[in-house]
């Protein structure tokens, strides 16, 4: 038994001294606050203090700390009284999903007590061993640097004044105190774990051996299951069309990675055990690694039914090409490729499931929990109200958390055995066998007229869609309804086509496609601008998509387009930049300035598609308003603007709502946390909802529809014409939730599918926005550095400007990796430090500005705007390049190597 | 989760002479600051005797003496990085700064980054700049090797199974002149080397070269020294220097291509890095 102190207590722990820290921490002392990213050393959201000294526990063994003195992030608050530090983190919107924000606070710590007052690069410095994948860094920049004089969080708003204002996360404090349970921080005890036994090759058959002497011969392993196991349908998807999906592989495995089978046993035997040895013998195949391979004639078909490998195919056209070209002053026509990419969220893949009799309960880490509950019925050929999905805290999922992961495993596994049990993968497994961004391969022609008028597009993408369908058909949709981006032409025609491959499934990465296509048009646009001899952000401005003016697919929208005054607003911006960079380049010789510009847009919700959201909310017998958010919060901040929501329209202050979670048993669905939807379908559903409770609490009182709410102190009051009216809730019945009054709202935004030339109004609203970067390219190495970007988006309304803000760094943070280094290769960077995602010191200082159009149809006129923010970074980023060095780099990510080799070129 | 591992041996030594004798035992895997011991085993602590060294204080901290300077094969980089050093050892400590982020560099030993043996080890090219030395003992005494013949090839060193290396010396002539790091990656913290070089020019008054160290890593099995750059560095004025780098002289480097860069753009950056580097010795601290 080794002995140490643990936040001034003493602690000890036992078992093989080699255990890490973070390892003993979680599971020994229950202290979960430190979290597990890596295992690698690579992440730091396990930072703690061993003896006063910042250290990553994932590195530390047991044996080492006999006598230690260990402070973790549950030491730093008293309870729920936060520190300074941890009061500055919500303040600044320094915490989204939360899970890197224990290792952020621990490091933070150990550089105040060292420097108080610590200048922006020390801050950087300090915290540069810790990465987060949702806030771009800058707000916590930010909330160090003013930690040490942070006083007291602003109140809440009065009631009706809360949209707008800048509510800290409602959700916020247990994220700073360590005690927000993710997905492996809260299993049951005594739950068995659940390994899974992976192809280690692209393409393969197998055959499995001796399982049940594997059984008997490994000490506390109890059961192996393969395909044969799985109750129902051994297929899973998030389309109903395409349910291709296996749990695990029956002839052939189709990606590295891809299940075949999982052994279930006791953790502390099995947690360790060495799966390679697992009774299977591998006969490798020749794997189609994209979409050349797996377009090839003669090539293997990886699906039935799905000839030439291709899953779907996408069309957008309208107007007369042809003619449109012809009566062009110039033509400029381009190839661009992107890579395969990781989501990257520092949350692993994680839950837990018990079998209650008939029925199955399982907490997991999922954006979706409703379609969850569906795909898992399935599999288990159970009905759907037999399964509960429970979402944990999410600690970021960005798209990759709408497919089932870890679900299928704990559903058959804990009905098989009924018992409790648990999983969470390691950080290879979770990159290697989860969704990626679809590498793209584009071809775009555009042309215009000497007045610099944009005449017509024709765009080709091709998506490798990987092994499985996932969101492929979504991508291959959405791409081409967007690849023009939000302007006019007199013709227009895009076709996409998405193409299984052996790489690991692709599905949804905040833009759905639309980033890759922007990538190719905005990063055209400037070539067509040089050639025109047009400044290149006017050249945005002349032919911008306005109210009035049909989209790409014919739809016309009579307001709530503020894309115009995004490119407008950065005017004086862009004649600084230029003159700045004009500047700079002639005092140096080796290193140039660039500026760039791109504009963007993003259809909020699904693509022409139902799309409806249900919210439910009711009054306790303690008065307490009780809202039943089913629009998960994935650390975008909807727990927040759905209680904003909710405040203004019941008239009440934000503090009296209480929220139950997204439980299927309990909460309505709200759908999918995906499209940018929540905001805008689930925001009106709130909005209805609480506008109906409202109303009956309104007319239990006899008032008028101006009366006031007032909750509070077990009761509520009505307040009309110099009335005041109690309602006796004790007099109420009491439902099966513990409510006494209740109210639903559902909302389903009108849009039409798509005809066979891909015309109808898809989407109810658009976001949009434009994006200004400037940077500095070494012509000798290569490498960018980024100094500032500027980034203008049209948010309808910001609910709460600093959860929007968050979004923006966020989104901008993603585009930095996806233009600058990330590159997902199976086999190769299945680690985060093969793949790199943007440290501290990757993103520049960001200025946001807000353009509120006001959006009709938007809650409080909102509209969403998740996505939005990274659609235009990276090619905004690829245009400063271009205008430093004065060759384009078409191919991603813009490594060093890669701009060198274009600068060379020139 | 709680892990059993069988009957593994893990042994907490507190002296050096404890310490070798269990050495003696067959695959006894040492355990510096962990930093890459646990990376290498994720989801998969495979079982192995184990010797932990953290109880060793006596392999800890810097000795700076007339005739050398003596780091501890246990001391962190963050205690490098503080340490008032001469100005020869730079580079090192300009190294020591850039291993992982802070948590790494409070961990992670110079003598476990350089058992490691990692092409891209941040320790290396700066030490083989500064001439220094490795200490490898065993029951059967100490011997002292230079650096260079320490690194044999990829992941593999002179250091024998029973051996710990227990200190890193640098002489004080080693420590003279000026030197530099530069460390190129595709981010700013968290890097592992594209290609790093470590350099460092003693100079006469009037500025003549009378010795160079200029030594490259990630651009080969192990980190390499420019000898024939170093040779003909020998009597230019420092300010002249990175005017004599050329391509013959990085023709020793092997680079290869993999997730981080292609081999023609390790080449390249190399030269241009060595002669950044060598431009920064030149200039006043």
């Amino acid at each position: 038994m080794i002995r140490f102190r643990v936040n001034g207590k003493a602690a000890r722990a036992g078992g093989s001294r080699l255990r890490r820290l973070s390892d003993v921490l979680r599971e020994d002392l229950r202290l979960t606050g430190t979290k597990v990213g890596c295992d690698a050393g690579d992440c730091g959201s396990c930072s703690v203090l061993v003896d006063g000294v910042l250290v990553n526990a994932c590195t530390v063994p047991l044996g080492r700390l006999e006598g230690s003195e260990v402070t973790t992030v549950e030491g730093l608050a008293d309870g729920d009284t936060l520190g300074s530090l941890q009061r500055s983190f919500l303040h600044h919107g320094a915490a989204q999903c939360g899970i890197c924000t224990p290792g952020m606070l621990m490091a933070a710590s150990a550089l105040l007590r060292e420097h108080p007052r610590p200048s922006v690069r020390q801050v950087e410095d300090a915290l540069g061993g810790v990465l987060c994948r949702c806030t771009g860094y800058r707000m916590i920049v930010d909330a160090v640097v003013a930690a040490s004089d942070f006083e007291q969080l602003a109140a809440d708003p009065p009631p009706g004044k809360a949209v707008g204002a800048r509510v800290v996360r409602v959700d916020g404090i247990p994220k700073l105190t360590g005690t927000d349970a993710f997905g492996d921080d809260a299993p049951p005890p005594g739950a068995l774990l659940i390994r899974v036994v992976r192809s280690p090759h692209h393409r393969a058959r197998f055959d499995i051996g001796d399982v049940e002497g594997y059984v008997a011969a490994h000490d506390g392993v109890i059961a192996v299951f393969v395909a044969a196991d799985v109750p129902g349908r051994n297929r899973f998807g998030v389309i109903p069309r395409f349910v291709d999906q296996p749990v695990f592989a029956e002839l052939e495995t189709r990606h590295r990675g891809e299940p075949v089978a999982m052994v279930v046993g006791d953790p502390e035997s099995i947690s360790h055990l060495d799966l390679d040895r697992f009774p299977i013998v591998w006969h490798e195949l020749e794997p189609m690694m994209s979409p050349d391979d797996s377009l090839a004639p003669g090539a293997p078909v990886l699906h039935q039914g799905r000839h030439q490998n291709v899953l779907v195919r996408g069309l957008v056209q309208r107007g007369a090409l042809a003619e449109a070209f012809a009566g062009s002053d110039a033509v400029i026509e381009a190839s661009y490729s992107t890579p395969s990419i990781e989501h990257a969220y520092i949350e692993p893949e994680a839950g837990h499931a018990k079998r209650i009799g008939d029925r199955l309960e399982i907490t997991v880490t999922t954006q979706t929990p409703h379609l969850d509950r569906t795909e898992i019925a399935a599999i288990m050929g159970l009905d759907p109200e037999a399964v509960i999905i429970r979402p944990s805290a999410v600690g970021g999922g960005f798209g990759s958390k709408l497919d089932l992961s870890v679900q299928p495993f704990l559903a058959i596994a804990a009905w098989h055995l009924d018992r409790t049990v648990r999983i969470v993968y390691t950080r290879p497994e979770s990159m290697m066998s989860t969704t990626k961004r679809h590498p793209s391969q584009i071809s775009v022609r555009v042309g215009a007229t000497s007045d610099g008028m944009l005449t017509a597009m024709e765009f080709s993408g091709r998506f490798d869609t990987g092994a499985y369908a996932s969101w492929g058909p979504t991508v291959a949709n959405r791409a081409p309804v967007h690849a023009g981006g939000p302007y006019s032409y007199q013709a227009y025609r895009a076709t996409t086509v998405a193409v299984h491959t052996n790489q690991p499934p692709s599905g949804a990465f905040r833009g759905f496609g639309v980033p890759q296509s922007a990538i190719a048009q905005e990063g055209i646009f400037d070539e067509l601008a040089d050639a025109l001899g047009e400044d290149r952000l006017d050249f945005r401005i002349k032919n911008a998509l306005t109210a009035g003016r049909p989209t790409l697919t014919g739809q016309v929208f009579e307001s709530g387009v503020g894309f115009k005054e995004c490119l407008e607003v950065l005017r004086p911006h862009w004649d600084r930049a230029l003159y700045q960079s004009a500047e700079f380049d002639r005092s140096h010789s080796r290193r140039r300035q660039g500026v760039g510009v791109a504009g963007m847009w993003y259809g909020c919700g699904n693509t022409g598609l139902a799309n409806p959201s249900t919210i439910k909310i009711g009054v306790s017998p303690a008065a307490r308003v009780v809202l039943f958010q089913g629009a998960v919060d994935i650390g975008q901040g909807a727990n927040t603007v759905m209680s904003q929501i909710c405040a203004d329209a019941l008239g009440v202050e934000i503090g009296v709502i209480d929220q139950i979670g997204a439980d299927t048993d309990t909460t309505p669905d709200a759908g999918k946390t995906s499209a940018s939807r929540q905001t805008f379908i689930s925001g009106n559903a709130v909005f209805a909802a609480s506008l109906k409770l409202r109303s009956v609490l309104l007319t239990m009182a006899q008032a008028s529809e101006s009366g006031r709410l007032e909750f509070g102190a077990g009761r509520v009051l009505v307040y009309d014409r110099g009335e005041v009216v109690e309602i006796d809730l004790a007099s109420l019945d009491i439902d099966d939730d513990g409510l006494v009054v209740v109210a639903t709202g559902s909302f389903d935004p009108i849009t039409t599918g798509l005809d066979e030339n891909g015309q109808g109004s898809p989407y109810a609203i658009y976001g949009f926005g434009a994006q200004m970067v400037e940077l500095v390219v070494d012509l000798d190495l290569g490498t960018v550095e980024l100094l500032k970007i500027t980034a203008a988006h049209d948010v309808g309304r910001a609910v709460n400007p600093t959860l929007v803000e968050g979004q923006v760094h966020g989104g901008i943070a993603q585009g930095i990796g996806m233009a600058l280094m990330e590159e997902y290769l199976p086999g190769r960077s299945e680690n985060l430090h093969d793949y790199l995602i943007p440290t501290f010191g990757d993103v520049p200082e960001i200025a946001t500005i807000l353009i509120e159009s006001d959006d009709p149809l938007g809650p409080y006129g909102a509209k969403g705007v998740g996505e939005h923010t990274l659609v235009a970074t990276a090619p905004a980023i690829l245009n400063a390049i271009r205008h430093a060095i004065g060759v384009p780099v078409r191919h991603l990510p813009a490594s060093p190597g890669r701009v060198l080799e274009a600068i060379r070129s020139r | 989760m709680r892990v059993r591992y069988g009957s593994v041996r893990y042994a907490t030594p507190t002296t050096l002479a404890e310490a070798l004798e269990l050495m003696v035992e067959p695959d006894m895997t040492a355990i510096a600051g962990g930093t890459d011991f646990y990376p290498g085993r994720v989801g998969n602590l495979q079982e192995g005797p184990v010797l932990d060294l953290g109880g060793l204080s006596e392999l800890r901290g810097i000795e700076v003496s007339a005739t050398q300077i003596r780091i501890g094969a246990l001391t962190t980089w963050s205690e490098i990085a503080g340490k008032d050093l001469p100005d020869g050892c730079r580079a090192l400590q300009q190294a020591a700064v850039t291993v992982g982020g802070w948590q790494i560099q409070n961990a992670g030993t110079i003598g476990g980054n350089l058992c490691n043996s990692s092409p891209a080890a941040d320790g290396v090219p700066p030490l083989l700049v500064v001439d220094a030395a490795v200490d490898l003992a065993s029951t059967s005494g100490v011997r002292q090797m230079p650096l260079q013949d320490f690194l044999l090839d990829y992941r593999r060193t002179a250091l024998r199974p029973d051996e710990l290396l227990t200190a890193v010396t640098i002489p004080r002539h080693g420590a003279e002149g000026r030197s530099w790091f530069l460390k190129l990656g595709s981010r700013r913290y968290l890097v592992i080397s594209v290609v790093m070089v470590g350099a460092r020019l003693v100079a006469a008054g009037d500025g003549t070269i009378t010795e160079a160290r200029v030594a490259v890593g990630a651009c080969s099995p192990v980190a390499r020294r420019l000898v024939a750059l170093e040779r003909d560095l020998v009597g230019v004025d420092v300010e002249a220097a990175s005017a004599v780098v050329d391509d013959r002289h990085l023709e020793m480097l092997t680079p290869i291509e993999d997730v981080r860069a292609s081999a023609g753009y390790r080449r390249d950056a190399a030269r241009v890095l060595v002669q950044r580097a060598l431009d920064r010795c030149a200039v006043p601290a």
